[in-house]
């Protein structure tokens, strides 16, 4: 992966995320909660400032970065694409739509498309079982997705007929 | 306060939400505004009725009117008819799929007729936001019992009385684990309620804490007295925005209401709670994984002991109970535990909570006394198979669980039969498979899970699991040979009794237990290259009958790889090495001119 150069005013994002959580070292899954809101991924070069700020070492931000699947160390894509494949989402058909959004998209899962718009994932159990197979775009939750529907759901967003992620709340 | 003469309740829970129910909220809001009916008429957004299947649901007081699948366009005639005219909307009412009858109120629902709320007794029915609401249903009752009637001792024997058992999965007596931390003498101690609900399907936890986040408040402060300890934990699912959100409002209105801090209640007795989040490993339901990750560390399990009871966060003594375990406590300080030991079997009181989900008509979350079968819960409750399927399996206990087939479908429902059934309760998924789900790709999907989520710490499960999803991929493609069905068993028992945790102990759960009931489909794989189920794509062709081909054009305009090609009027082919068995030719085709082999 290319080294990116992180500016100053990033640099600083990270050291106040550090310090609103007193630079403490058992913090760190709370810091990294919260960069990764704010930057969108960890690029190994945050960690880095993340591990000296904390008074730890590169590995262990890295190990924890590595572990839980929440954290990200590649950028998603504007519109970040989750299918569920939870148990009851994979019995009611999951897997034919995710192996359709891999047909149209031409990515694999964990990967973004080459322009950014997109980038596919997979969750595990959003908990809306009762509208399975769930796929979510931002926030916006699909429910009773049907292989045949996946190419105009990519499509309102190609056309940009959905601008951004709207809030439900 | 406002004495309102009718109230709507909206599900707010994840599921509803998601189907516009926010959206139903502001357009009943503005009719009501419209008509003028702001002081009679309370628009309230509560937690999950546990219908998730007829979602988005309303509910108007105190008529009980149930109405289901509504969209913000009803609004309008909820408010004109029902409210002004007293006049239920017919189309919106829930039908009785037995004879096509609506049914006016939700008292008549077969999906509710057999359940006991006891955990979810608030959820659907108050505004989780107001903690008001929770305490005119006996909310923080117990708590004021508990720290001005009664010493610890009483209120643990209290719960060893009443027989509750973890609803985590372990089943582990929960007052035993209670005294347990009370007996171990240190400065500090902690209380830990572990909201890290990672079972695909099960979603009892993130219900409870979006629908009655104070049950789950006030029994951790009870537990806080009972153990010793003056500060709580909430370990919660990153995922699950709208729980941390509601929990976040809940904990501030109890601290304003002097019901969690210093000096609750006047007694001297102080407890906070703070938040930790989890961010997306199954292993951390484990409670030792839980508490390293608590403390910033990766989320791998410690042998054990030392229990958590004794050296847990920080190395101090910590009880760990789930967010199902917890919402029992305050009803059994309130109502006695005799009363809650009447409830459920011999060795399992009480009532469980399940998520029933898969190919089940009312797809949703029930609560059901212990003791209840598989069939009242599929058949009564869960209104039978969809489509009008044959049944063939019901998997409990998600990645760590089995499958049950018919043979135990009147088997009462409780921690040990289900254990010697060769499954588990688990967290309380159910999923509900028919006779199109092949049971060696569903032991092949659970073993994709678990060779995601094994942390990797130790050999038996990061490498055994490995091998086993090997081994059924094999199966899956046709490729199997009989010596691999033999290695699955062996493979299977040496994971089992060697691995470090909970996890890779009952990681080949899936396989053992399929195995045991669906041999035979194993053996077609292996034996006929066949899968029974017709769903392992490797084993299916999908070919066009010429006799039966019209040359609609329907399945060529519809394949989405061009697999398909033929002229109008002439009979269609299916080009193999194109083809990705993704079915839609089969589901378009208006002759049945399209066979699966």
């Amino acid at each position: 992966m290319p080294k990116i150069k992180l500016s100053d005013s990033t640099i600083n994002i990270i050291k106040g995320i550090c310090a609103e959580f007193q630079n403490k070292e058992s913090e760190l899954i709370n810091v990294l909660h919260k960069t990764q809101v704010k930057l969108g991924y960890l690029p190994a070069e945050v960690q880095e400032v993340i591990a000296r700020e904390l008074h730890s070492s590169v590995a262990r931000v890295y190990g924890v970065v590595t572990f839980y699947s929440f954290f990200t160390m590649i950028p998603k894509g504007e519109f970040p694409i989750s299918i569920c494949m939870g148990t009851a989402c994979y019995v009611r058909g999951a897997e034919q739509v995710l192996s359709e959004f891999k047909r149209q998209l031409k990515v694999e899962v964990g990967e973004s498309t080459s322009d950014g718009k997109f980038s596919l994932n997979c969750l595990r159990c959003v908990g809306a079982c009762g509208l399975a197979p769930v796929v979510t775009i931002g926030e916006k939750v699909y429910g009773r997705v049907a292989p045949t529907q996946v190419k105009e759901i990519i499509a309102e967003y190609r056309q940009g007929n959905i601008q951004n992620d709207v809030k439900t709340d | 306060m406002t004495d309102y003469r009718m109230h709507i309740l909206i599900c707010g829970g994840t599921g509803c939400k998601a189907s516009d129910s926010n959206g139903i909220r502001e357009k009943l809001n503005y009719f009501i505004n419209e008509f003028n009916l702001e002081d009679e008429v309370q628009v309230v957004l509560t937690g999950c009725f546990g219908f998730c299947e007829k979602g988005p649901i309303v509910k108007v007081l105190p008529d009980n009117t149930f109405y289901t699948e509504v969209n913000p366009s009803d609004a309008e005639d909820i408010v004109k008819e029902h409210i002004l005219k007293g006049r239920p909307v017919k189309r919106l009412l829930y039908k009785n799929p037995k004879n096509d009858y609506a049914v006016t109120s939700a008292n008549n629902i077969d999906f509710y007729k057999k359940q006991i709320r006891i955990a979810l007794r608030n959820c659907g029915f108050i505004n989780p936001e107001n903690i008001e609401e929770y305490i005119g249903r006996d909310g923080y009752a117990a708590l004021g019992k508990c720290l001005t009637e009664n010493t610890p001792e009483e209120v643990i024997k209290e719960i060893k009385d009443s027989g509750l058992r973890g609803r985590g999965g372990g089943g582990f007596p929960t007052g035993l684990k209670w005294e347990i931390t009370r007996y171990v003498s240190a400065d500090q101690k902690y209380v830990v309620c572990n909201a890290d609900e990672g079972d695909p399907g099960a979603f009892m936890d993130r219900s409870i804490l979006e629908g009655d986040p104070h049950s789950v408040i006030e029994a951790m402060a009870i537990c806080g007295y009972c153990i010793g300890a003056d500060t709580g934990l909430v370990y919660i699912r990153a995922e699950y925005p709208l729980a941390i959100e509601r929990l976040k409002i809940a904990l501030k209105q109890a601290e304003e209401y002097g019901l969690l801090g210093n000096d609750i209640l006047g007694t001297g007795f102080n407890f906070k709670i703070e938040l930790r989040y989890g961010a997306g490993a199954f292993v951390c339901g484990e409670e030792t994984a839980l508490i390293h990750s608590m403390e910033g560390l990766r989320g791998e399990p410690t042998v054990k002991p030392p229990f958590p009871s004794v050296s847990g966060y920080m190395g101090k003594p910590t009880n760990v109970n789930n967010v199902e375990t917890f919402a029992n406590i305050p009803v059994i300080i309130n109502k006695g535990a005799n009363w809650f030991n009447k409830i459920g079997t011999e060795k399992s009181k009480g009532t469980k909570v399940f998520a029933l989900a898969g190919k089940i008509n009312n797809v949703g979350l029930i609560e059901v006394p212990m003791g209840t079968t598989l069939r009242e819960v599929i058949y009564d409750i869960g209104g039978g198979i969809k489509d009008g399927k044959e049944f063939k399996s019901v998997q409990t206990g998600g990645p760590s669980g089995g499958c049950l087939t018919k043979k135990f479908l009147d088997t009462p429902i409780d921690y040990d039969n289900l254990i010697a059934a060769g499954s588990m309760m688990g967290s309380g998924g159910m999923i509900v498979m028919d006779e199109d789900d092949c049971m060696v790709s569903i032991a092949r999907f659970y073993l994709e899970f678990t060779l995601e989520e094994s942390c990797g710490k130790c050999n038996p499960c990061r490498i055994g699991n490995k091998r086993l999803h090997e081994i059924l991929c094999r199966i899956t493609e046709g490729k199997g040979t009989l010596e691999d069905i033999d290695k699955l068993k062996v493979l299977s028992d040496v994971i089992k009794d060697t691995s470090l945790c909970g996890l890779g102990q009952s990681s080949p759960n899936p396989v053992l237990s399929t195995l045991a009931n669906f041999e035979h489909e194993y053996l077609a794989h292996v034996n006929e290259g066949k899968c029974p189920a017709g769903q392992c794509k490797s084993l299916m062709k999908y070919e066009i009958i010429e006799d039966l081909c019209t040359g609609c054009t329907l399945c060529f305009r519809n394949c989405p790889v061009g697999a398909i090609t033929g002229e109008r009027r002439v009979a269609h082919f299916i080009d193999q090495s194109l083809c990705i068995k993704c079915g839609v030719c089969f589901d378009k085709c208006k002759f049945n001119a399209i066979k699966l082999n």
